[in-house]
Order: structure tokens, then C-alpha cells, then sequence
């Protein structure tokens, strides 16, 4: 029969340090998946997911078993990619001259038919990356919880612990501060 | 440009597009011999060590003090000095109060 995660969190806490494994197994992917939204190198990723099993086993004596184990983790994955974030900010006015040449494909032909511009396109996943890149770090985690995983403000709240008022606050110049790097790639390009 | 259709444009497409969850290769192997080598910390271990590393510092001011008021002037001194000035310091209240008028 499969233990559930009270059974392997129970264990790991009297000290079964192999209980570990089937939770780090189990979620794993989602928490890779999550990291690579904020670090573009597999190794600063592969750093910031080993960081957050690392808080979680340190800490695990904290889980209260009131909400699902994946939920504790999520929160503590969320403050790890955002402490990242922080911790890593690139010279953020990186040029548009500078786009690939998928990526200025797919501007040019938006800027010459924006409704075919396919939104499936690999290219224009990579130039949202870097619209994201030359954001603040507060900016740039409520864009991915928001816009792209489509999160509640609520949710975004208990994520990041910041209160609902700050995450409106922060939802609305970060929405601002794109469409002003998005204006200054266009003005780049074809001014 | 039409900048809120791009915006748009973008947004469905980096939903539409989500990372991958591939997880390297050995990486739970690797996490748990970490996990391993590093136990859970014992506050109470973490508690007493802090109390360790302070007890130098203390010491040190402790014996500063102690050299300081060893070759300091005032102990010099008579003992009874600091007594002597807090009872006059108490009392000159009291010497320069004028005696109550007893006549009412």
C-alpha cells in the first residue's frame, strides 16, 4: 500500500531520512518546472530546487498538517525562486538589439499581421523570457503568478506573504513597467 | 504597434508553453546524501553554542572592568567615601529646608 505524505512526513521526523525520498520524488517535477520560469541555467535551477528540499526537510518540523504538504512546499519554493531573484538581478537593461533572429521573426510578422503571429511559437516564448528578464524581481513573480500561471490574488498572497493590498499594488506597476519595456523594444526595433 | 495586443500575445503564449518538469538525472540520489550529511539542527545545540562563543567576549569585558577599576585613581579612596557623599546628598534636602514655624 502507498504511504500518504503524513505517513512519510511522521517517519522522516523520527529520523527515517530515506521517508524523504518518495516525497522529493513525487514533487520534484512540479518544483523544476517552477524554478525554470525564474533561472534560465539548468544549474541555477537544479541550485534553487535542491534549496527548497533542503528548507523543506530543515523545517518540516513547522508543517502543521492543516493545508496539503504540496501547498507548504509551493510557498516555500515560491519565496526560494523570488530570494533568487533578488539575489541574482542581472543588468536588466539588456538591449533589444540583441534579439534572436526567431525572435525578431516573430516581431516582424506581428508587426506585419498580428493576428497570425503564431502564439504557439517557440520564439515568442523566448521573447516573453526576455521581457520578463528586464523586469524588477517583485514584477516579474506577480507576472508569472498572475498573467501566466493565472493565479488569484489570494493565492498570490499566501505564496509570496505578501498582504492582498501589496500584491494589487505590485500587480499594477508590473503590468505598467512591461508595457513600458514593451514600447521601448518596439521603439528600439522599428524607430 | 498595436503594444496590448502584443502583451496579449505573449502572456498566451508563455501559458501556453510551460516549463519543463524534467528532473535530472540521480537528482533525488544526490539531494538525499546531501540531506544526510547535513542532519536536522538541534536548537537546543545551536542555543548552547551561541552561549559558548559569547562567554569569551564576557570574560574579556569582565577583566577590562576589573583592570579598570584596579588601577583606577579612585580607589585610592577611603572606603567609606561613596557612603559619606550619598548621606550628604540626601540630607542637604533637608539642612537648607527653614525649620517649620512652630508659633501658629
Amino acid at each position: 500500500m502507498e504511504r500518504t505524505d503524513a505517513d512519510l512526513i511522521a517517519a522522516v521526523l523520527r529520523g527515517d531520512t530515506a521517508s524523504f525520498g518518495p516525497l522529493v520524488g513525487k514533487y520534484s517535477p512540479r518544483l523544476f518546472a517552477t524554478a525554470r520560469r525564474y533561472a534560465r541555467r539548468e544549474s541555477e535551477v537544479e541550485d534553487i530546487v535542491q534549496e527548497v528540499w533542503v528548507k523543506a526537510f530543515q523545517k518540516l518540523r513547522t508543517f502543521r498538517a492543516e493545508a496539503p504538504f504540496e501547498h507548504w512546499l509551493m510557498r516555500l519554493a515560491v519565496r526560494t525562486c523570488y530570494d533568487f531573484l533578488r539575489g541574482h538581478q542581472r543588468s536588466r537593461e539588456a538591449a533589444f538589439s540583441d534579439l534572436s533572429a526567431p525572435e525578431g521573426d516573430w516581431l516582424e510578422r506581428f508587426v506585419s499581421q498580428p493576428a497570425p503571429a503564431g502564439e504557439q511559437a517557440e520564439a515568442a516564448r523566448q521573447l516573453v523570457g526576455r521581457v520578463l528578464e528586464q523586469l524588477p524581481p517583485p514584477a516579474r513573480l506577480v507576472i508569472n503568478l498572475l498573467e501566466i500561471e493565472e493565479r488569484s490574488v489570494k493565492e498570490i498572497a499566501s505564496l509570496t506573504g505578501w498582504s492582498v493590498p501589496l500584491v494589487k499594488v505590485r500587480a499594477f506597476r508590473a503590468r505598467a513597467e512591461m508595457r513600458r519595456i514593451l514600447a521601448k523594444m518596439a521603439k528600439e526595433k522599428y524607430l | 504597434m498595436d503594444l496590448a495586443e502584443l502583451e496579449r500575445k505573449l502572456i498566451a503564449a508563455a501559458r501556453r508553453n510551460p516549463p519543463s518538469e524534467q528532473v535530472p538525472h540521480t537528482f533525488e540520489q544526490r539531494l538525499l546524501a546531501r540531506l544526510r550529511a547535513c542532519p536536522v539542527p538541534d536548537h537546543w545545540a545551536l542555543w548552547s553554542q551561541a552561549l559558548w562563543r559569547a562567554a569569551a567576549p564576557c570574560v574579556g569585558v569582565m577583566l577590562l572592568l576589573g583592570a579598570w577599576w584596579w588601577f583606577s585613581p579612585a580607589r585610592n579612596l577611603p572606603a567609606n567615601d561613596l557612603s559619606q557623599e550619598f548621606e550628604r546628598t540626601v540630607l542637604a534636602a533637608a539642612e537648607q529646608e527653614p525649620p517649620p514655624d512652630l508659633s501658629r
